[in-house]
């Protein structure tokens, strides 16, 4: 990997949901398709800076700086576009729209960023084939099992090309094998479209698919890289 | 223990649990708890106040039968007992404002003259006996003007007895200056001179439209409180399956469900009463079909209240089972019967067709007195009404999966709907049918309404009100006492009498109306004309025969009388002279024929025989120009008749029927929209993950929001068209049976359609800030 | 697991006899194998000839030589330099783990450091492991995944401990 300057830098965030401190004072960096792990004891904020590292929650203090801007600064329309346009998401279950097909699902992303209904199905169903999941386009989430809908979600998070993939315990309901499919095609398609990672998980063989780690404990980070 | 009795024990102790779930669920199930027994209670005032119509109504006919007193038969008995007992009495009924004042004037005929219903004591000369609304009025400062009109001093009240509803205004004064013989003044023996009575009730076509519009708002609250149950249903199912997993069997589970239903149906119940006690002392206040009725009046019938009282209970844990019936409550969740087969249209045609057959026969018996059979006209009206529920399903369903693409909005909201158009359609079914019962009535009002509203032709901007005073009141009077009156602009006064062609028959009888020049030409157009002069009218429309009975020249003769007595016959030739005039409407619209003269043209006696009557400008400017007129006129004399003159006279029941269906209608619309809020709102919550998850992948809101609306807005533009066309089919047979021709209001769909449709946008509207809430990124943090 | 590092460690928080360091050592660490004191003599007699520890007095009394040991700067540095270095990643790691933490829980050091370097070593064992295993073939992956749960465990280990560490440092200060 070409050394470049980080993509994503977060500084000192701080977000406080209610009486208690989710964040209290993070710091995260990634550059440019690494993978980066989040890992963490559950309630210690790894998915709060999750959603503050992609603009879903504006953290009460701190810098998140994405690609030169200040992501802090810009207004929800703006935040909501970059997710649309430059990010990808994968959470841990319920993410796919049970009404649609899986792969209007997987074309959703595209057509929310204006790509025509065909177009978009035609590139939903080249990353159908890339997750190996093509099988299952016309069925419905409901019909699927939960592996199978895993790699639904990840090819839709990869559909628009994205800078950035959030992945929030994407094997979190699966069982081990299933858990490791869905890990090697997401960290194998994201290193092919040169997507960063950040992969928010409490499970270690989970993080072991990632370059570096950063571990949030009570709100704060720490990244291990430089520890030792 | 007897299996009958563990049996009964069970069931009690699941219904009861079930009770406890329903009201043990949080704010939610409170909520829903809430409009369902709003929903229910609506329904079950409703069908009280339909058993108690009948009794409220007929009980007033009754007082009102019982109080009669003029009719076309005077008492002529002048020995005798009868003789006794007789009574003069003239109508001076009169209205003040906006209120109409039954009013008579009363005098004794002999020594035990009968007393009025309600009244205990006769009044005397310059008394009254006054009705407490009156009473009020009178006492109040609104009643400062009506004070001068009704100069007696209050010696008591009317009763009950002799009152048809609580607020009407109604007097009985004492005179000592009507004569028999007068014009207007009665010579009786007996209040209710007609025996008992046996009609045949209401006129049929306002029969038809009180069943009509019953169940015109008791289907939707049907079809609403059907739905109502079935609220929450899917956290239900899920509760239910706990209990699966902790023991509970099949039965239980049913029965636990029906305890939950029946919770709804009994809090319905009290609400039902309640609301049926509310309307009932409101029934005093409210003015309905132009009157109020006395709260005792409105007593439903017992049976046919206990009967409500069973039949809502168990109809609500029927419908409950019914919808538990597709569904296996298995102990690890809830497994909906395999896919639905498509829906079939034969037997969901049938409801709607077998209404029509119902009410087909009854076409155009309405205007030949016929009858309806009640029973054909509530079950046709119910079967077309709730062939839209049957329907709308089907029709949703076929619409929606050949719905094509369009935006992701669109797409998911489309999506959504062919998955499941039967929630779609059941959210809809309420606001569907309350617009079709709602635009049939529209017709049918409208339609009717042609019927009773009288088109009148008067040209008010020449006069607003006009005065007939009794024979004997002078010309001069009337121009002193009304003409120079405060609140008028000008007064146009004419006498009126006839002439006959010969004494003592009334063949080749033409009308005379004596005036000034400026009042004759008020009313036919003068060629010239002075002092002295007569005028024969030509062409006037209902006066064909005038140019060959008034020939100049001809001898007359003044109230010719009939048979033998004709001492008052005053003789007089038609002058050579007499000009021709052509016709003119007067202001009341009316095209006077017959002869027109002068005052000074005419015998001394014709012109003082004449009676007088008046067209009445007023003058706006002045506050209660009306009523000051109205005092003048009755200063003048009591019996003096006032009259306004009006573009149309609309049966005012009519219009208070159309208020209070637009009423009802919108109040069962804004129970259902709030029914629509609760269930979008749980679905919405139940795709809380989901739609939170579409926000953080960068979903904008508006297309969240856009495709809640497409996803109401579909299936409810399909009902509407649904509900159009049903309302317009049942609105036109309706109007065939009552041999109205068709007419469709176009405003009234438009209007009631608008409604439905406003209701949908407010709960879209209404649902949006929840969706905003509820897409934060809250919704991402795992529970 | 190094004994010399370790009765440095407690030597770091004040000088000691010979005896005082075996009944500490063995209250703290020997919970299933006690300390010979012999063990102690001869690894106290090594750290003298490499310059970690210093004879501060020898107290004259009965029995046997009563000598009270000091740790020397070298030897300060010696124990720093042992925590900060991560343990291969092994089998039956957690007592040199263990002892670390206490030890630099004793000495005032952040042990949750200790725990985290040990964890980067950790996961980047798993790292090279996965990598593997993903470009190789079943038995490979067979292999790597042994290899991969093992570790995981021990990582779980880690985890929990750094939960508790301030659990363990009111005990162990006690």
């Amino acid at each position: 990997m070409k050394p470049t300057g980080p993509l994503l830098v977060a500084t000192g965030l701080r977000k406080t949901y209610g009486p208690t401190p989710a964040l209290d004072g993070a710091d995260f960096s990634i550059r440019p398709g690494e993978v980066v792990a989040v890992m963490g004891p559950s309630g210690s904020g790894k998915s709060t800076l999750l959603h503050c590292l992609a603009g879903i929650v504006t953290p009460d203090a701190g810098t998140i700086v994405y690609d030169g801007r200040e992501l802090s600064a810009m207004s929800d329309s703006r935040r909501s576009a970059l997710r649309r346009g430059e990010f990808g998401f994968v959470f841990q279950f319920g993410q796919l729209v049970p009404e649609l097909t899986c792969l209007e699902n997987v074309a959703l992303p595209l057509r929310l960023n204006g790509t025509g209904r065909r177009a978009a199905e035609r590139a939903a169903l080249a990353r159908l084939e890339q997750l190996e999941v093509d099988d299952v386009r016309n069925k419905r989430p409901g019909e699927i099992s939960g592996g199978q809908g895993q790699r639904v979600a990840v090819a839709r998070a990869l559909a628009t090309e994205p800078r950035v993939v959030f992945a929030d315990e994407p094997t979190g309901a699966l069982d081990s094998l299933n858990g490791e499919r869905v890990m090697h095609l997401l960290t194998e398609a994201s290193r092919s479209t040169g997507a960063a990672v950040v992969l928010v998980t409490h499970e270690a063989r989970v993080a072991a698919y990632s370059d570096r780690e950063v571990v949030v404990r009570d709100g704060r980070s720490r990244d291990l890289e430089r520890v030792a | 223990m007897t299996p009958a009795r563990t049996n009964a024990r069970s069931w009690a102790r699941d219904l009861t649990l079930g009770a406890r779930l329903a009201v043990t669920g949080g704010r939610e199930s409170w909520v829903r708890l809430l409009l369902t027994g709003v929903g229910v209670g609506l329904g079950v005032a409703l069908l009280l106040l339909t058993t108690a119509i009948p009794n409220a109504l007929s009980a007033r006919d009754d007082r009102e039968r019982a109080r009669g007193d003029l009719g076309y038969t005077q008492a002529t008995e002048t020995h005798g007992d009868a003789a006794t007992r007789a009574l003069l009495i003239a109508e001076i009924s009169t209205t003040y404002r906006d209120h109409d004042i039954r009013g008579r004037l009363l005098r004794s005929d002999g020594p035990r003259p009968p007393l009025p219903p309600g009244v205990s004591d006769f009044p005397a000369p310059g008394e009254m006996v006054v009705s407490p609304s009156l009473k009020g009025l009178l006492e109040s400062d609104e009643g400062e003007l009506l004070r001068d009109r009704l100069p007696y001093r209050i010696s008591g009240t009317v009763g009950d007895a002799g009152l048809t509803s609580p607020n009407e205004l109604a007097y009985y004064a004492g005179s000592d200056e009507i004569e028999a013989g007068q014009n207007g003044v009665q010579r009786i023996t007996a209040f209710h001179p007609y025996g008992p009575y046996h009609g045949d009730g209401l006129d049929p076509v306002l029969l038809l439209l009180v069943v009509v519009v019953v169940v015109a708002l008791l289907t939707p609250v049907g079809v609403f409180v059907a739905t109502a149950v079935r609220f929450g249903g899917e956290r239900r199912d899920r509760r239910l399956a706990a209990l699966r997993l902790v023991g509970a069997d099949r039965s239980m589970t049913r029965r636990i469900a029906a305890g939950e239903a029946l919770v709804g149906a009994v809090l319905g119940l009290f609400a039902g009463a309640l609301f049926f006690a509310w309307g009932r002392t409101l029934a005093g206040r409210v003015e309905v079909y132009g009157q109020s009725i006395f709260p005792h009046d409105l007593d439903p019938s017992w049976t046919l209240a206990a009967l409500v009282a069973l039949a809502v209970p168990a109809a609500s844990v029927a419908v409950t089972l019914m919808a538990l019936r597709g569904v296996v409550v298995e102990p690890l969740g809830v497994v909906r019967s395999t896919r639905p087969t498509r829906r079939r249209l034969w037997w969901r045609l049938l409801l709607p067709l077998g209404g029509l057959a119902l009410l087909y026969p009854m076409v155009g018996q309405g205007h030949d007195n016929g009858e309806f059979n009640e029973e054909l006209v509530i079950g046709g009206t119910v079967l077309l009404l709730v062939g839209v529920t049957a329907l709308l399903p089907w029709i949703v369903e076929a619409v929606v999966t050949r719905l094509g693409s369009g935006g992701v909005s669109w797409q998911l909201a489309v999506r959504r709907l062919q998955l499941n158009s039967g929630t779609a359609a059941r959210m809809v079914n309420g606001v569907a049918v309350a617009v079709a019962s709602a635009i049939a009535l529209q017709m049918l009002f409208t339609g009717v309404e042609g019927d009773y509203t009288v088109e009148s032709d008067s040209d008010l901007t020449r006069a607003q009100v006009q005065i007939y005073v009794r024979q004997g009141v002078s010309v001069d009077q009337v121009d002193r006492q009304v003409a120079r009156s405060e609140g008028v602009r000008r007064a146009t006064v004419v006498s009126v009498s006839s002439l006959g062609g010969r004494r003592g028959n009334s063949e080749d009888v033409v009308d005379l109306t004596i005036g000034g020049c400026s009042a004759l030409r008020e009313v036919a157009r003068l060629p010239s004309c002075s002092d002295g002069d007569v005028f024969v009218v030509h062409g006037a429309e209902n006066y064909a025969d005038t140019p060959r009975i008034a020939r100049p020249g001809r001898m007359f003769y003044a109230d010719p009388g009939y048979g033998e007595d004709d001492s008052a016959a005053v003789p007089w030739r038609l002058p050579l002279t007499a000009k021709k005039a052509g016709p003119r409407p007067d202001p009341t619209g009316w095209e006077n024929g017959g002869i027109l003269a002068t005052p000074s043209a005419l015998p001394r006696e014709v012109v003082a025989d004449a009676r007088a009557q008046a067209w009445v400008q007023l003058d706006t400017s002045v506050p209660d120009a009306v009523d000051l007129v109205r005092n003048s006129a009755a200063r003048l004399d009591p019996l003096t008749t006032t009259i306004t003159l009006t573009e149309s006279t609309e049966v005012e029941e009519f219009a208070s029927i159309r208020t209070g269906l637009f009423v009802g209608a919108a109040c069962v619309l804004a129970l259902i929209g709030a029914s629509l809020l609760v269930t979008q709102l749980e679905q919405l919550r139940e795709r809380r993950k989901l739609l939170s998850t579409l926000v953080a992948f960068g979903t904008r809101r508006r297309t969240l929001g856009l495709s809640v609306l497409w996803q109401t807005a579909v299936p409810v533009a399909l009902g509407l068209l649904l509900a159009s066309a049903v309302g317009l089919v049942l609105g036109g047979v309706l109007l065939r049976m009552v041999a109205v021709p068709v007419t469709v209001d176009w405003s009234g769909v438009l209007t009631m359609t608008a409604v439905g449709a406003g209701v949908v946008l407010a709960v879209t509207a209404l649902s949006i800030p929840p969706l905003l809430r509820m897409t934060r990124p809250d919704g991402l943090r795992t529970e | 697991m190094s004994i010399s590092h370790t009765l440095l460690g407690l030597l770091e928080s004040g000088p000691r006899h010979g005896y005082d360091l075996k009944r500490s050592f063995d209250q703290r660490f020997g919970h299933d194998r006690p300390l010979h004191y012999g063990q102690v003599y001869s690894t106290m007699s090594r750290l003298l000839k490499n310059g970690l520890v210093e004879v501060e007095a020898i107290e004259p009394g009965g029995g046997p030589e009563r000598k009270r040991y000091a740790i020397t700067d070298a030897g300060v540095s010696d124990v720093q330099q042992w925590l900060a270095t991560p343990e291969k990643p092994d089998q039956y790691l957690h007592s040199t783990l263990y002892t670390k933490v206490v030890l630099a829980l004793l000495t005032g050091r952040d042990a949750s450091d200790v725990l985290d370097t040990q964890r980067a070593e950790h996961l980047s064992a798993m790292r090279v492991l996965t990598r593997r295993k993903q470009q190789g073939d079943l038995a490979d992956q067979l292999i790597c995944d042994h290899a991969l749960f093992h570790l995981e465990a021990d990582l779980r280990w880690l985890e929990l401990t750094a939960a508790r560490l301030d659990r363990l440092a009111t005990e162990v200060r006690r």
